[in-house]
Order: structure tokens, then C-alpha cells, then sequence
């Protein structure tokens, strides 16, 4: 990447080609990142996209952290959904050690990786709305994000970078006040989102910026890797929660929407009714944790499983499996494992290499908006640039996710 | 037609590319084996284009330095949705001349993937259109992954392995 380099021209307002530095920091863009664009009037004839402009070497630092310590880093990627990242990179060292995660640890995490994943879909469909001029929905949505918020916080304490859970499962109970907040929102949300619905599914101003804008067929989705809504939205039915089911997804009862053209509207309609399946998944769990021994809230692995701060002041051998974690000293199997889960932007696959010592020897974050940015450039070719800035928000690039 | 499973894979690539497919075996269920840099175009592009229903997704490109062998390992994971099934294929090069030829002649998704590389590990892709720095600054003039860079200050000593007895 090119450092805070502007791309100075001396070319005369009246020649045919204008160049517009769109970033590194500009309000439309959402984010951190520089297009140079080269126009034709309002139309753009290329672009060169530079990123890594927040890129703080996650992959090299987590060569150096016990497992414990990477999840952490995860939160900082997709940092609009974190929880998904925290529960993803949990599964992954389980995968690695062949841990068995009881039921109800698997529904809770659904709830909270749900909840996450309507809270990234609100940031963007939001945005779409935002970019299109449509401030009311923007602001009426937006509330719920905080609710989803306040729901981490009583389950772990923090809100945005959220460090929720731990390997093995998660650090505490859900308390009556979290799963009072879980039925609030469930009651809510559904009657907000339908009036979100309703203020743009048919909208005329909505539809003609975004119907037929940034259409892109399912050959080049699929040749650029494009994976989650926005590969959905061309039509490829392609969801690592059916297709290679984790986390006992396979126990529930949803749809893969899927759109048609591709396009920005398409994009919109797929992440809308992904919201709406995301709460059935959260009310289906809430119904199956019913049925589950309560209190089950991790899995009986003290190897790996941090013991609770009580029993570490008056107990000795949670004493000595809390020093020896917290120290490093774990026996790990020396093994490869891919994992990967369904995050916001789509697939976030985690490669782990284990080379027996007490951090990680490899570790490789798949990471989608990064992935899916690479035909940002490519696509904006002949496009109006008000048409560019939407398709941006409807790609929703988090620039976290995109520079790791 | 059946789902393509790792059995058949490896027969198909046995009788494909013969001794060219090497060190197969199948850690948590992913069939993983290695190859050489003149034939991963041509594995590449079999397993895209003929095996099962097609690998027609390429899931990741990435890099790991193995610096005691002296050798690079090129990983490329790719997926067949249709058969829900995934394959690692990794390529050993030396770390003195890093050089692969590029996959963006399969997919245009490679290009980033391998800028990514690039820039972390140093590795070459031959014929990439665009082989650039992507996520460092351009006047960096290392590929800090490569395990010879240390994260912090090599000089600290406290937290040295051989002062916790590991």
C-alpha cells in the first residue's frame, strides 16, 4: 500500500479525465479505505483500491499467545460482529483438541453468534438505507444494535470488542436479566424490522438506486471467492451453516435466502431476511435450552477451561490448572485444522497450525470482507460514482475484518 | 451421482499426476497432500475443472515458513459445495527462491490472496498481473512473517521460555 500518497494531478478541470482521491478517511465510505478513481464526468472509468491502512499484524502477533489470548485479536476483526469471531476461533482450538461442547453450551452460542449476526446485518442494511438518503430507517433500526449491545454486555461484561466465551464454552451463565432481555428483544425486533420492511421493500426512491445496480453474476462471484450475502444475493446457495454444519446448526429449522441478479437491492432483500431467520434460530433455541440440564454453561475439560475465580482462591486443583493455562503450559496435539463459521460478511475460516508448543505456529484468519473487497475496484468500472458509494455499503467492508 | 469422498480424490490424483501427489493424509477429515510448483497449475485446474463436481471455490491462499527445513509451504484450501467437501494442497519451495506460478489464471479471487502472501512471506507468483505489497507499506523492506523477524525485541529477556522451565 502506498501511505497518505494523494494522487496529485496538473490536468486542466476541462480534459476528459478528472481524478478523485475517495479516502482514506472520507464520511462516505464507512470505513478506512482509498480509491483513486479516474472520471468521466460523474461516470467511473477505473479505480485502484489501497487497503491496510489499520492493519495491526494479528497473524503475526498471535504466534506469539496462548490460545486464550488470540481470541482477543479475533474480537478486532469483524468488529460489528465479534461474538461470531470469539465463538468461530473457540471452535477451532475445540476442533484441535477433540473437545465434545454439551448442547445447551452449543444453543447458547447460537443466541449470542445469532444476535451478532443480526447486529452486522442492521449496520448494513442501515447504511444501504443511510447512503440512499433514507435517515429515519437508519436511526429506527439503529436502536435495536444497542439492545443486541446491552444483551452481551450482562452475558460477558463488554459490548463492542466483546472477548465473549471461552474455550470450552462460556465464562458464566446467561443470568435471568440476559435471557429477560433475549425475550425483549425477540418480542421487539420483529415489529421494528417489519416496519423497516415496509418503509424501503417497495419504496420507489429505494428501489431505483439500488434495483439493477452492481449486478453480478454467480460465475464471477464465485471465480473472485465471494462467499455469505453477497454470494447469496447472486443466487449460489452457499451457507457454511448447512454445508458443513457446526455448532449443532443441524438441529434447527431455516432457510438459505437466495437472490437473483445479484444486485445491490437483491443484497438488501437476502441480509433482510437473514435477519428474520436469525430470530427464528434465536426462538427455536431458546425453546430447545428449555429441554437441556440447567446450568450447563461449559464443557468438562479443565485442561483448557479457565476455573471460576472462587475456586481458584480455595480449591488446589483449580489453582494448578488455572497457572498452568494462564502459563501456557498445555499439552496440545501437534495438528493442521481448518475451521470455518458463517460470519457476518461470510465464510471466516480459521487455519491453526499446532506445532505442540504453547502458542500457535501458524495462524491464518480467512477473512471475507477482505476477500470480497478484491472486485470492489473491478466492478466500479463504468459505474456512476453515487451508484460506487452505495455498492461499497452494500458489501459492507469492516475495515477491521478487511486488514486484520 | 454419488458425493465425490476423499477415497476417490486420492485415486483420481493417483492416476492423474502419479508421483507428483505425495504426503496424503487426512488430519480432521480434510484430505491434505502435497505437490510440486510444475504441476500445482495443472492439479489446480484437474481438481477445478474435473474432479467430482468441481473445486470451483477457492476458499484461501496462504503461506507458512518452515525455516529449519529451509522451505516455504504455499496452502491452498479449495471446496466443492456441491459435495461439501474440501481439500488442502500445499506446495514446498525453497525460502531462497520463493517462486510459484500464479493462480489468478484460474480465479480472479487468487489475486488478492496472493498479494497477500507476497507481501507477508516473499513468495513469488509467476505471471500474477499485479504482484504488490498490499496490506504493509511499499518501502517496508522485509516480509515480517517469515519466522526470522521477531514480534518484540529480541534482547527482553523476561519473557524468555527457559525462565518459566519450558
Amino acid at each position: 500500500m502506498n501511505h497518505n500518497q494523494p494522487v496529485y494531478t496538473d490536468n486542466d478541470p476541462q480534459d476528459e479525465l478528472v481524478t478523485l482521491n475517495l479516502g482514506p478517511t472520507h464520511p462516505a465510505t464507512h470505513g478506512v479505505f482509498q480509491n483513486i478513481l479516474q472520471l468521466d464526468g460523474e461516470r467511473i472509468v477505473s479505480g485502484v483500491s489501497t487497503i491496510g491502512y489499520i492493519h495491526r499484524a494479528f497473524e503475526k502477533i498471535a504466534e506469539h499467545r496462548p490460545f486464550y489470548q488470540i481470541t482477543p485479536l479475533t474480537d478486532r476483526l469483524n468488529y460489528c460482529s465479534s461474538p461470531i469471531n470469539n465463538m468461530g476461533w473457540h471452535m477451532t482450538v475445540e476442533k484441535l483438541l477433540n473437545i465434545k461442547i454439551p448442547k445447551r453450551v452449543d444453543y447458547l452460542r447460537i443466541i449470542i453468534m445469532e444476535l451478532a449476526r443480526i447486529s452486522d446485518h442492521i449496520i448494513c442494511n442501515t447504511i444501504i438505507a443511510q447512503d440512499t438518503g433514507a435517515t429515519t430507517t437508519f436511526l429506527y433500526l439503529f436502536q435495536f444494535r444497542e439492545h443486541i449491545y446491552e444483551i452481551y454486555e450482562e452475558v460477558c461484561g463488554a459490548r463492542l470488542t466483546t472477548n465473549i466465551g471461552r474455550i470450552g464454552g462460556f465464562e458464566r451463565d446467561f443470568n435471568d436479566i440476559a435471557f429477560a432481555k433475549i425475550n425483549k428483544f425477540l418480542k421487539e425486533f420483529p415489529v421494528a424490522l417489519k416496519e423497516f420492511e415496509s418503509l424501503l421493500n417497495r419504496n420507489r426512491i429505494f428501489i431505483d438506486r439500488t434495483a439493477g445496480v452492481a449486478c453480478v453474476t454467480p460465475e464471477d462471484a464465485l471465480s473472485y471467492s465471494w462467499s455469505g450475502p453477497l454470494l447469496r444475493a447472486t443466487g449460489v446457495d452457499y451457507d457454511v451453516r448447512v454445508n458443513e454444519p457446526y455448532c449443532s446448526y443441524d438441529d434447527f429449522d431455516f432457510e438459505v435466502p437466495v437472490g437473483t441478479s445479484g444486485d445491490i437491492y437483491d443484497r438488501y432483500l437476502v441480509r433482510n431476511e437473514e435477519m428474520w431467520q436469525s430470530v427464528s434460530l434465536i426462538e427455536q433455541a431458546m425453546e430447545k435450552i428449555k429441554h437441556e440440564p440447567a446450568g450447563v454453561f461449559h464443557a468438562d475439560v479443565p485442561d483448557f477451561y479457565l476455573p471460576a475465580k472462587e475456586e481458584v482462591y480455595n480449591n488446589m486443583e483449580a489453582l494448578i490448572y488455572h497457572f498452568k493455562i494462564v502459563m501456557g503450559e498445555i499439552d496440545a496435539p501437534k495438528a493442521e485444522v481448518y475451521h470455518a463459521v458463517e460470519g457476518g460478511n461470510g465464510e471466516l475460516g480459521f487455519y491453526l497450525i499446532n506445532d505442540g508448543g504453547r502458542t500457535p505456529y501458524r495462524l491464518h484468519f480467512r477473512r471475507p470482507s477482505f476477500i470480497n473487497y478484491s472486485m470492489y475496484a473491478k466492478m466500479s468500472e463504468g459505474m456512476l460514482l453515487s451508484d460506487a458509494i452505495i455498492n461499497m455499503s452494500s458489501m459492507n467492508i469492516i475495515a477491521g475484518e478487511l486488514d486484520a | 451421482m454419488a458425493a465425490i469422498t476423499n477415497e476417490d480424490l486420492i485415486k483420481l490424483l493417483g492416476d492423474k499426476f502419479g508421483s507428483k501427489i505425495t504426503g496424503v493424509n487426512e488430519p480432521y477429515g480434510l484430505l491434505t497432500f502435497e505437490t510440486t510448483k510444475d504441476v500445482i497449475i495443472d492439479v489446480l485446474g484437474f481438481l477445478k475443472e474435473s474432479a467430482g463436481s468441481g473445486f470451483n471455490f477457492l476458499t484461501d491462499i496462504t503461506a507458512v515458513h518452515y525455516p529449519e527445513r529451509n522451505h516455504i509451504a504455499v496452502v491452498y484450501h479449495l471446496h466443492n459445495m456441491v459435495d461439501k467437501i474440501r481439500v488442502r494442497i500445499k506446495v514446498f519451495i525453497h525460502e531462497q527462491t520463493p517462486t510459484i506460478p500464479t493462480a489468478t489464471v484460474l480465479w480472479n479471487g487468487a489475486n488478492w490472496m496472493e498479494r497477500e502472501t507476497y507481501d507477508f512471506f516473499g513468495v513469488k507468483f509467476e505471471g500474477h498481473p499485479d504482484l504488490r505489497r498490499i496490506l504493509n507499506m511499499d518501502e517496508l523492506n522485509v516480509h515480517p512473517m517469515l519466522k526470522q523477524y521477531p514480534l518484540e525485541d529480541p534482547n527482553r529477556v523476561d519473557k524468555k521460555d527457559e525462565y518459566f522451565g519450558r
